[in-house]
C-alpha cells in the first residue's frame, strides 16, 4: 500500500511524514514521530487517553486518520509546557496529586485545557461533564476536579 | 545487624507532609514511559490469535500459510512453549492460560501468536492461521457450573476438602471452611434471624493501560523484558520457568504502570512475547487491545452467597453463617476461600461458620482485583447486618459498634487481633457530619464496613549516598500510585535530611534482590520498612566515618537530624558533621557509603474501613446516583496523606462502578458481549460527587512508623454501603450486584406487585 505524504503543524513546528491511508493519527504520533505522550487505552474513542487538540477542537487521536492532519494544527501534551515552565494545569495536577498511575493524565490535561479555553470559569458540574470523555480508574476524579478548579482561578488571574 | 521493626512512637518531620511526587513532572509532560512507550531497533509487532469459542477441543492448527506471508518472522503455538512446569499444577495453569494446549477454555483464550514487521502484516497473518475446533458444551454461570449436571471443564478435577473423597469429577475444585463455636446452638439463642441469598457479577479491574511488553531474546540464551507489571521479579520467575531459562539470565525492567489493581500480577502475553522473540531472533513488542484486555485478562469472580445471621433483642449477634461460591475461570483458585475468611472479619462472634466453594466456569482465569474476594462477601454480610439491625429496631451504626471486633478478639478466620480500627472507624462515622446531612425525596443513606488482611512479604532495598550528599533509593516494589514519594519521605525521615535530597527509583531485576510484587497493599508498608532498615545501616556507616574523621570511638557518635554528633563533654569542641560533609570525604575514609536491606516484612497490620453513602433512585427508570460519599479508614500512619486520600477515593469509585454498573455480560454462545469501555461502563467524572475522606491513624505495632497498607480496603465496603443506601431509597432490599437500572426497576415493580 502506498504511503500518504502529510505536511502538518505539531505543537507549532512544521512536520512532514509518510503514513498508510488506514493509519490513525495516534499511531503516527506514537510510532512514527516518537510522541508517546498520547496513550492508547481503547482505540475506540471511549477512554480519552489519546486526546489531542486538532485546529482548536478536542479529539481522540485514535479516531482521526494520520492523513487527515494534512494542513492542520495539532496540539499534544508534549507542547503544553513552555520550556521548563509548566502550564498552570500541569502544576495544579501535581500539587493536588490529581494523578496516581498517570496513564490518563496527558488526556485529562489536554481535555481540561480545551475546556478552560472555551469556558474559563466553569462550575464543578461543567468540569465534570467537560471531562466525562476521559476515563480515570485510580483517583475517583475528586482531585482532578479540584486541580482544574484551582488552575482556572490561577489562569483567570494571569 | 538486627533490625527492630517495632513501632517507636517517634515525632515526624517528613512523614505526614505532602510534597510533589518525584515522578510527577514526567507524568504531566507526557515523558513518562509506560509499557507501550518503549521501542527497540529492529523490533517486530506481535499479535495473538484468540479462540472465539467458550469451550472447544483444538483438533488441528495449521500455521503454514501464515508463516509464508511476506514480513512474518515467527508464528508460535503451544508447541513452542513446551511444558517445563515439572508437576507444578499452578504454573501449568499459567502456561495453559498463556497459550491453549489441547482445549480452548473461554472466549478469548490465546491459541497462536505471530511476530511480523508491522501491525498490518501481523493482523493478516492471524487470518491465515487455520484452526479446527471441536465444540464442547460450556457453562459460564457460577451456580449452573456448580451443579452436578453441568458440562465438565476439566474432568481430572475432583473436589478437594470434602469429608469423603468424591468418585466423580466436578467443576467445584475445592471446599474450604472457617469459623469457631457452634452456629446451630447460636441461632437457637437468637431472637431475630436474617437469611438471604446474594449474587454479584464479574467485573474487570479496568486499568486504562492495556498489558504491554517488549521482549528481546538473544541467541546466547539471555533475554530482556520491558513490561508494565505489578511485580517484575515474579514475572521474571514465571517467564524464566515457562521458557526454561535461569532466572538471572532474564532481566526484567518494570515500566511505569498505567493501573493494575491486581490485574498485572499475572503473566499473560509476556511468555508469548519471549517465545516469539526467541523464534524470530528479533525484539518483539506485544500490546493487548482493549478487547483482549476484557476477554483474556483480569477479571474478578462472579459470586453467589448465602448468609444467615441471628441476634438477640439487645443487639448481640449470637451466630453468623455464610456459604460462598466464587467463579475461578477455567483454572483452580482460592477465591472463595479468601471470601470465606474475610466475610465476618469485622465482628466479634462466638459462633461463626463460613464455607467457600471454588467453581470452574468458561470465563477468563480469575485474577486478583483490589482486596480480592472481600467486596462480594462484605456486600452479602453487610446487607444482612443492616437488615438485621432494622429488624431489631437498632441504628445500623450502633448495631455494628455493639458487635465490632476489638483488640484480643478471635477473628472469624482464626488469628487473634492486635490493635485494630473497626471500632474507631464506626465511632468516627457515628459523629461524622455526613450522617446528619438532609436527605431529599427518593434519597437514601447506607453505610457498611470492610476488612482486608494486608500483606508484607519479601523486600529488598538499596540506599546509596552520593559524594555530594544526595541519596538514591532503589526499591523493588513497583510504584503503582505514588510510592516513590512516600518512600523518599521515609528515607528523608530516617536520615534526617530534606525530601528533595532523596531520589527513589524502581530497580530492575538484575540490580536488586528479589521482591514480592506490589499486591496486598504492601508497596509502602514493606518497602518503607526495608528503607528504614537500609537507612539505619547507612547511618551506622556514617557514624563510623564521622568517628574516623574525628578520630574518636564510634560509640561516642550519635546520629541526630541528619548530622553526626560527638556526645560527651570530652568531645565538646567537635561540633557536628552533616551527611554531606561525611559523604564528601568518603573516598578517603573507606569508600562509598550505602545501606542495604533484605527482609520479610512480617506484621502487616489488618485494615478496616467504614463508608457512608447517599443515593438517589429514580423510581421511573431505576437509575441510581451517588450524591454524597464518605470514606473513613485506618491508615496506621499516613506517610503521604494526599496519596492515602487518593487510595480511599479510588477504591470507593471502583466500588461504585461495581455496585451500580459494571458487569461481564455473556451470551448463550458463551461469548463476552461487552468487551469495551462503551458497553462495560466504568464511572466517568460526571457520574460521581466529591468523595470525602477521613484518615484514622491507629499505629501498626509491627512497623517502626506504625504504617499499615491502605490500597485495598477502600473497595471492600462500597458494594454493601451502596446496596444499603439503594435499599433505603427504593424501599426494597437489593440482592444482586450490579444494581443497574433494570434490576432496581424490577425490584421496585416486584415490591409494588407484592404489596398490592
Amino acid at each position: 500500500m502506498a504511503g500518504v505524504a502529510v505536511s502538518t503543524t505539531i505543537n507549532g513546528d512544521a512536520v512532514e511524514y509518510l503514513c498508510q491511508p488506514d493509519e490513525t493519527l495516534l499511531d503516527v504520533l506514537r510510532d512514527r514521530l516518537g510522541l508517546t505522550g498520547a496513550k492508547e487505552g481503547c482505540g475506540t474513542g471511549d477512554c480519552g487517553a489519546c486526546s489531542i487538540i486538532l485546529d482548536d477542537r478536542l479529539v481522540c487521536s485514535c479516531l482521526v486518520l494520520g492523513a487527515e492532519a494534512e494542513g492542520r494544527r495539532v496540539e499534544t501534551i508534549e507542547g503544553m509546557a513552555h520550556g521548563d515552565t509548566l502550564h498552570p494545569l500541569q502544576q495544579k495536577f501535581l500539587e493536588h496529586a490529581a494523578l496516581q498511575c498517570g496513564i490518563c493524565t496527558p488526556g485529562f490535561l489536554i481535555a481540561a485545557k480545551d475546556l478552560l479555553a472555551k469556558n474559563p470559569d466553569p462550575t464543578e458540574e461543567e468540569i465534570r461533564f467537560g471531562l466525562a470523555g476521559n476515563l480515570c480508574r485510580c483517583t475517583g476524579y475528586d482531585k482532578i476536579v479540584r486541580a482544574v478548579q484551582d488552575a482556572a482561578i490561577v489562569m483567570k488571574g494571569a | 545487624m538486627n533490625f527492630d521493626p517495632r513501632f517507636s512512637g517517634r515525632k515526624f518531620t517528613s512523614v505526614g507532609t505532602r510534597p510533589i511526587r518525584p515522578d510527577g513532572i514526567d507524568k504531566v509532560t507526557g515523558r513518562a514511559r509506560y509499557g507501550a512507550d518503549f521501542n527497540m531497533a529492529g523490533q517486530l509487532v506481535g499479535r495473538v490469535l484468540r479462540s472465539p469459542h467458550a469451550h472447544a477441543r483444538i483438533v488441528k492448527i495449521d500455521i503454514s500459510k501464515a508463516e509464508k506471508l511476506a514480513g512474518v518472522k515467527a508464528v508460535v503455538t503451544a508447541a513452542d512453549l513446551p511444558d517445563l512446569t515439572d508437576g507444578d499444577a499452578a504454573m501449568y495453569d499459567v502456561l495453559d492460560n498463556c497459550m491453549a494446549r489441547t482445549k480452548a477454555l473461554y472466549d478469548g483464550h490465546a491459541v497462536a501468536a505471530v511476530a511480523a514487521i508491522d501491525a498490518r502484516t501481523a493482523r493478516q497473518a492471524l487470518k491465515l492461521i487455520e484452526i479446527e475446533y471441536e465444540l464442547l458444551p460450556h457453562v459460564t454461570d457460577v451456580d449452573e457450573a456448580a451443579k452436578h449436571t453441568a458440562p465438565l471443564i476439566n474432568d481430572a478435577i475432583f473436589t478437594e476438602g470434602l469429608e469423603e473423597k468424591p468418585v466423580k469429577p466436578s467443576n467445584v475444585t475445592k471446599r474450604s471452611q472457617f469459623g469457631h463455636g457452634d452456629v446451630h446452638q447460636g441461632f437457637g439463642h437468637a431472637d431475630f434471624i436474617v437469611e438471604r441469598s446474594f449474587k454479584t457479577e464479574q467485573t474487570h479491574q479496568g486499568y486504562i493501560e492495556p498489558h504491554a511488553c517488549v521482549a528481546n531474546f538473544s541467541s546466547d540464551g539471555t533475554a530482556d523484558l520491558w513490561v508494565c507489571t505489578q511485580g517484575h521479579f515474579v514475572y521474571r520467575q514465571h517467564c524464566a520457568q515457562l521458557l526454561g531459562m535461569e532466572a538471572s539470565k532474564l532481566r526484567v525492567t518494570s515500566s511505569e504502570i498505567g493501573g493494575g489493581f491486581g490485574g498485572k500480577t499475572h503473566v499473560w502475553a509476556e511468555p508469548v512475547a519471549l517465545a516469539l522473540s526467541r523464534k524470530a531472533g528479533r525484539p518483539v513488542k506485544l500490546v493487548m487491545t482493549r478487547d483482549e484486555v476484557f476477554r483474556a485478562s483480569g477479571p474478578t469472580s462472579a459470586t453467589s452467597i448465602d448468609v444467615k445471621i441471628g441476634a438477640r433483642k439487645d443487639g448481640t449477634i449470637t451466630a453468623a453463617e455464610a456459604t460462598l461460591r466464587y467463579s475461578c475461570g477455567p483454572y483452580a483458585g482460592s477465591w472463595a476461600e479468601i471470601g470465606a475468611m474475610t466475610a465476618f472479619a469485622c465482628y466479634k462472634l462466638d459462633n461463626v461458620k463460613t464455607v467457600g466453594y471454588e467453581v470452574l466456569v468458561n470465563r477468563p482465569k480469575t485474577a486478583a482485583y483490589r482486596a480480592p474476594s472481600a467486596p462480594m462477601a462484605a456486600f452479602a454480610v453487610e446487607s444482612a447486618v443492616d437488615e438485621l439491625a432494622k429488624k431489631i429496631g437498632m441504628d445500623p451504626v450502633d448495631f455494628r459498634i455493639r458487635n465490632a471486633a476489638q483488640e484480643g478478639t478471635r477473628s472469624s478466620y482464626g488469628p487473634v487481633y492486635g490493635p485494630i480500627g473497626i471500632g474507631p472507624t464506626l465511632e468516627a462515622v457515628k459523629s461524622h457530619p455526613h450522617m446528619k446531612a438532609p436527605l431529599g425525596k427518593n434519597q437514601g443513606r447506607g453505610m457498611a464496613c470492610g476488612f482486608w488482611f494486608n500483606f508484607g512479604g519479601q523486600t529488598c532495598t538499596d540506599l546509596n549516598i552520593g559524594m555530594d550528599g544526595s541519596v538514591s533509593l532503589a526499591v523493588g516494589t513497583v510504584d503503582v500510585g505514588g510510592s516513590r514519594a512516600s518512600l523518599s519521605l521515609v528515607a528523608a525521615e530516617e536520615l534526617g535530611i530534606d525530601y528533595s535530597q532523596v531520589k527513589a527509583i524502581v530497580a530492575d531485576t538484575s540490580s536488586l534482590g528479589y521482591n514480592d510484587m506490589t499486591d496486598g497493599s504492601r508497596g509502602t508498608f514493606s518497602s518503607s520498612m526495608a528503607t528504614i532498615s537500609a537507612a539505619r545501616n547507612a547511618i551506622k556507616i556514617l557514624r563510623e566515618r564521622a568517628a574516623q574523621m574525628w578520630d574518636i570511638a564510634v560509640d561516642d557518635v550519635v546520629w541526630e537530624k541528619g548530622h553526626a554528633i560527638a556526645k560527651g563533654e570530652k568531645h565538646g569542641n567537635l561540633g557536628k558533621l552533616s551527611l554531606k560533609e561525611i559523604a564528601v570525604e568518603s573516598g578517603k575514609t573507606g569508600g562509598p557509603i550505602a545501606g542495604h536491606s533484605e527482609l520479610v516484612a512480617d506484621g502487616a497490620g489488618v485494615s478496616f474501613a467504614t463508608h457512608i453513602c447517599d443515593i438517589e433512585v429514580d423510581p421511573e427508570t431505576g437509575a441510581a446516583r451517588v450524591i454524597r460519599y464518605t470514606v473513613v479508614q485506618d491508615a496506621g500512619k499516613a506517610v503521604h496523606p494526599t496519596y492515602v486520600e487518593g487510595q480511599y477515593q479510588g477504591g470507593a469509585a471502583q466500588g461504585i462502578g461495581w455496585a451500580l454498573n459494571e458487569e461481564y455480560i455473556y451470551g448463550k454462545d458463551g461469548r463476552l458481549q461487552n468487551a469495551g469501555f462503551l458497553d462495560y461502563r466504568i464511572p466517568v467524572c460526571s457520574d460521581l460527587p466529591m468523595i470525602d475522606t477521613q484518615i484514622l491513624e491507629i499505629p501498626n505495632p509491627n512497623h517502626p512508623y506504625g504504617v499499615r497498607g491502605v490500597g485495598e480496603t477502600s473497595i471492600v465496603p462500597p458494594l454493601a454501603a451502596i446496596a444499603n443506601a439503594v435499599s433505603n431509597a427504593a424501599g426494597v432490599r437489593m440482592t444482586h450486584i450490579p444494581m443497574s437500572p433494570p434490576r432496581i426497576l424490577a425490584a421496585i415493580e416486584a415490591e409494588r406487585e407484592w404489596s398490592k
